[in-house]
């Protein structure tokens, strides 16, 4: 029996699960909080614009983003396993596509900032 | 001394015997008993009493053997450490574990769990061999409870019972198998592990999991196995990365 292949999918799956305990919880606080008018001065547009614009918050950012949808493709391929979904080719491929799509496309939008 | 409170019991009991049935079938027996009996009192009292051809096993009533584990209303359990009074007023379904062949009655057939325990290597692989006259291999205490957990397992097989990968894939090594071999990697007298990974690494072993969580649920002794397997994932990709992608890393 050969050694298994799937670190490759396991280890950002396993880095997204972290990003997501962290971050994800703070961030729809901070949204909520925005939606009803109190920012904190920290988090001001101009400041996050600001931010969103250096190389640093571009690579924190897209790091958040691409890690968490990884994260969430692979577990959600677990999920479908689990339920019983057997073809798990055909699945992961449409979910890493996903994920891996919408990581472009959070890459486009980072650097038109 | 105050009387002692007594529960009107049912138990609905699955029966199978390979002799004269074709397909199993549930059999209920009414009885009472102190409420602070548990379901193998109830079994016991069956058997001594009512129905002597009800097969089951057991030995310790103390959940360290972990013999007498069955499905008891779909949770899989130890049978001693069940108590009826949980289940006041309901009919209590007992049934063999899931995911095991059934050989009559309430006992299954652990040989699946026995190779895979087999294949795993769940003892030490010393690092160095030395003879008698140089002593024992000694340990800290800070060295012991690094693996202390992972070996407080009772072979009860009540996670394999829990686990909906070993349902739906029956090659996956499990729980239990694969908490072992974790437990001797961790062992500061143990040089093993790689020898263990050709089992622990592959499809079949820890990348089966999916990290349900079932196996720590039912686990009577606390041991964990989801927690042993995680660390495991993460070893196995560390070893991975050394393996594929840093030159001279596969030796």
């Amino acid at each position: 029996m050969a050694k298994s292949h799937k670190p490759v999918v396991w280890f950002p799956f396993a880095a997204g699960g972290t990003v997501i305990a962290f971050f994800i919880p703070v961030i729809v606080v901070l949204t909520f909080m925005a939606a009803l008018g109190h920012v904190p001065p920290g988090l001001s547009y101009d400041r996050m614009h600001a931010f969103a614009g250096s190389s640093l918050g571009k690579l924190v950012i897209f790091g958040v983003v691409a890690l968490s949808l990884w994260s969430s493709a692979h577990r959600l391929r677990c999920t479908c396993f689990d339920f019983g979904l057997r073809a798990d080719t055909l699945v992961a491929t449409v979910l890493y596509i996903m994920a891996i799509a919408g990581s472009l496309l959070s890459a486009v939008y980072l650097l038109q900032i | 001394m105050t009387p002692m409170k007594e529960l009107r019991v049912q138990l609905e009991v699955l029966r199978y015997n390979p002799d004269t049935d074709t397909e199993a079938h549930f059999q209920r027996y009414e009885l009472t008993c102190p409420e602070e009996w548990v379901v193998l009192d109830a079994l016991n009292t069956v058997k001594a009493e009512i129905d002597p051809t009800l097969n089951y096993r057991w030995s310790c009533h103390m959940a360290v053997c972990g013999s007498c584990g069955m499905m008891i209303n779909g949770t899989p359990k130890l049978s001693c450490h069940t108590f009826l009074r949980d289940y006041e007023g309901t009919v209590i379904r007992v049934e063999p574990l899931a995911h095991f062949p059934i050989e009559r009655d309430l006992v299954t057939a652990p040989d699946d769990f026995m190779e895979k325990l087999k294949r795993v290597k769940p003892y030490i692989i010393p690092k160095e061999k030395k003879p008698i006259s140089e002593g024992e291999y000694k340990q800290t205490p800070a060295q012991l409870m690094k693996f202390r957990q992972y070996s407080m397992c009772i072979n009860c097989m009540l996670c394999y019972a829990a686990c909906p990968e070993y349902g739906l894939t029956p090659s996956f090594i499990g729980p239990a198998a694969l908490t072992l071999a974790h437990r001797y990697n961790l062992d500061s007298r143990d040089g093993g592990r790689k020898e263990r990974q050709e089992v622990v690494a592959t499809h079949e072993g820890v990348w089966e999991c999916t990290f349900v969580g079932a196996c720590s649920e039912a686990c009577p002794a606390h041991v964990d196995p989801a927690s042993a397997l995680q660390q495991m994932k993460i070893t196995s990709s560390i070893d991975w990365i050394v393996e594929h992608l840093i030159p001279g890393g596969n030796k």
